[in-house]
């Protein structure tokens, strides 16, 4: 990870690289004062500055961290739970993988907090079977903060008691959605449950939970050490602190960047990526495979959630690809459609057979066999799956999709057989 | 050669997580199977332990892309087949992998030495391609570093055997 502006402005605790990042090397680096600060103060006071600093959920929905945490709070009293959400899946993402490795601390620290925030004795990390090694450092790390009193009963004589489990995710990109989450770590099939009830309110075994991403729990330390005002002072006066960027593609520089929210997308692809390795710029894929298609013109959009939602822009996870011009949109659509057509539960319809149709007309597509007519469906199909799709992964499934046919329906129209030739019955119907 | 029985009643006692168990239950006990799957034998046993119906674990094992129900390789070789891997030559590395091991993706090789699967997404995508075997992770791969990585595998086994 490489950050051009000042480390004094990082909310990732820098210089902690190492192979295994120990617990005293975190806290020389000023780790664990945060939840000495937290626990010598009230619960509603670590609600009330994460609230003020505008913290916003890092998994790719952005709600206010805050008002999830007073949900949890509301509660009447009894068993709670706190879950990180540590099943990072979306294709061209990495920086959860990078935090759990590389500073474990501060997502155990972060979880720690919160869970006095919102009165919680056990935690749980669901991370992706796809990242042993991330789990291996997170048990590490788990042991190291136990045995110093940091993690378990009456953590640093405060008499909070708090601990943390890993539950290892099985290969199923759809467990990241925090419902299905709760439904696998109860040990059932990973599929999504009608909301209402919400998590925090009818969680993991029925009880109120806080389920928040590695990247949100892991900038709560910084805030309650350093305090709100700095951590807004970081950002925009719409987006608060900073993102971590996941780069890949065609770029000189690909890798994890901590970047200022207002940073243009420009920016991020020629100042912190060096910029094309060869070739014209095609397109940009922003916020992974359930996130948009945009082209060149729209990268002096800043990263900010109004900004970024005022052009149809989902930040998602913070996932950057860059595709130049040898690069084909449908390719990479179709690649996109195939993925959650593989991932989809199968639980709605819409998801189910939306994907199964988009994916069979963008392929006919690609075969140069697709009618004008057949484009007009697979936007429809899109549309419907948008609208009707049970849970976040059907909903978002088309993103790329719908991006792609608004900048580059010329890409889809030119592989089109004949360009006047009427559609076929099946096609119309 | 599945998991015996033995194993499974072990593994189901060390997880004393209790409710937490039975997708944790079926990845250790498909860890210590030598071909890296469930047996039926193995999901009869879990069951009866955890005190859950069989329909139920067949249901969830079934569910998971990880959690195999059939033999596989001593090693599974996962080749990343998303987006950024595919712009940056996956299809290359993978004909490369397919024709040294002599399976196609989804294939075990006759000698029950490597499974090959697909999988989405290992989250290297700025060591794209990426391809993990087993535990370790490999980036930036050409077909030929891909080819290498497999025979030093090979000879590793070879190794392992004659000691």
């Amino acid at each position: 990870m490489s950050t051009p502006h000042d480390s004094a402005n990082s909310v990732f605790r820098l210089g902690l690289f190492r192979d295994f990042p120990t617990l005293m090397h975190y806290r020389d680096f000023g780790g664990y004062q945060a939840l000495a600060n937290a626990l010598s103060g009230s619960p509603e006071a670590v609600i009330g500055e994460i609230g003020a600093a505008g913290l916003r959920g890092r998994g790719g929905a952005a709600f206010p961290t805050a008002a999830k945490l007073q949900m949890v709070r509301d509660n009447p009293p009894g068993v709670r739970y706190v879950i990180c959400n540590a099943d990072e899946g979306e294709p061209g993402t990495f920086k959860d993988r990078f935090i759990m490795t590389h500073i474990p601390f501060q997502l155990l620290e972060g979880m720690a907090i919160a869970a006095y925030a919102v009165g919680a004795a056990q935690g749980f990390i669901y991370i992706r079977h796809e990242y042993p090694e991330a789990q291996e450092t997170m048990r590490r790390a788990i042991a190291a903060a136990r045995a110093a009193g940091l993690l378990g009963a009456d953590i640093l004589g405060s008499g909070f008691s708090f601990d943390i489990e890993i539950f290892s995710g099985a290969g199923s990109y759809l467990c990241g959605e925090e419902t299905a989450l709760l439904s696998s770590i109860e040990g059932k099939k990973g599929r999504p449950r009608l909301k209402p009830p919400y998590p925090t309110q009818c969680g993991l075994w029925g009880k109120p939970t806080l389920i928040n991403n590695v990247e949100t729990l892991a900038n709560i330390p910084p805030i309650v050490d350093r305090g709100s005002a700095w951590y807004r002072a970081l950002g925009t006066a719409d987006s608060h602190g900073t993102k971590l960027i996941s780069l890949s593609g065609d770029v000189v520089r690909r890798g994890l960047y901590e970047v200022p929210f207002g940073t243009t997308f420009r920016e991020i692809i020629y100042d912190y990526g060096g910029g094309l390795k060869q070739g014209r710029l095609k397109a940009v894929n922003i916020g992974g495979a359930s996130g948009v298609v945009v082209p060149p013109w729209e990268l002096d959009c800043p990263l900010e959630y109004d900004a970024c939602g005022q052009r149809g822009i989902t930040i998602g996870s913070g996932a950057v690809f860059v595709m130049d011009d040898s690069r084909s949109v449908l390719e990479n659509v179709r690649n996109r459609i195939d993925f959650f057509l593989h991932e989809s539960c199968g639980k709605c319809t819409p998801c189910r057979e939306g994907l199964r149709q988009a994916g069979r007309i963008i392929h006919k597509t690609l075969a140069g066999e697709a009618v004008l007519a057949d484009i007009d469906n697979l936007e429809r199909y899109t549309r419907t799956m948008q609208n009707a799709a049970f849970c976040g992964l059907g909903q978002a499934a088309g993103n790329s999709l719908i991006s792609s046919l608004k900048y580059f329906r010329d890409d889809y129209e030119a592989m089109c057989r004949d360009q006047n030739q009427a559609a076929p019955k099946e096609a119309t119907a | 050669m599945s998991t015996s029985l033995q194993a499974v009643r072990e593994i189901v006692t060390a997880s004393s997580s209790g409710q937490a168990a039975l997708l944790q239950v079926l990845l250790a006990v498909q860890d210590s199977s030598p071909e890296n799957y469930v047996s039926e034998e193995a999901v009869n046993e879990i069951a009866h332990l955890l005190g859950v119906s069989r329909s139920r674990v067949y249901s969830t094992a079934s569910f998971y892309s990880v959690i195999s129900l059939k033999p596989r390789g001593r090693h599974i070789v996962r080749v990343c087949i998303n987006a950024p891997c595919e712009n940056a030559g996956k299809q290359a590395v993978l004909i490369a992998l397919e024709q040294e091991l002599g399976v196609s993706l989804g294939g075990t090789t006759a000698d029950g030495r490597f499974t090959l699967e697909g999988v989405s997404c290992l989250g290297a995508c700025y060591m794209s391609p990426a391809i993990k075997i087993d535990n370790r992770l490999y980036g930036d791969l050409t077909p030929e570093a891909a080819v290498a990585i497999i025979r030093s595998y090979g000879e590793e086994d070879t190794i392992e055997h004659t000691a």
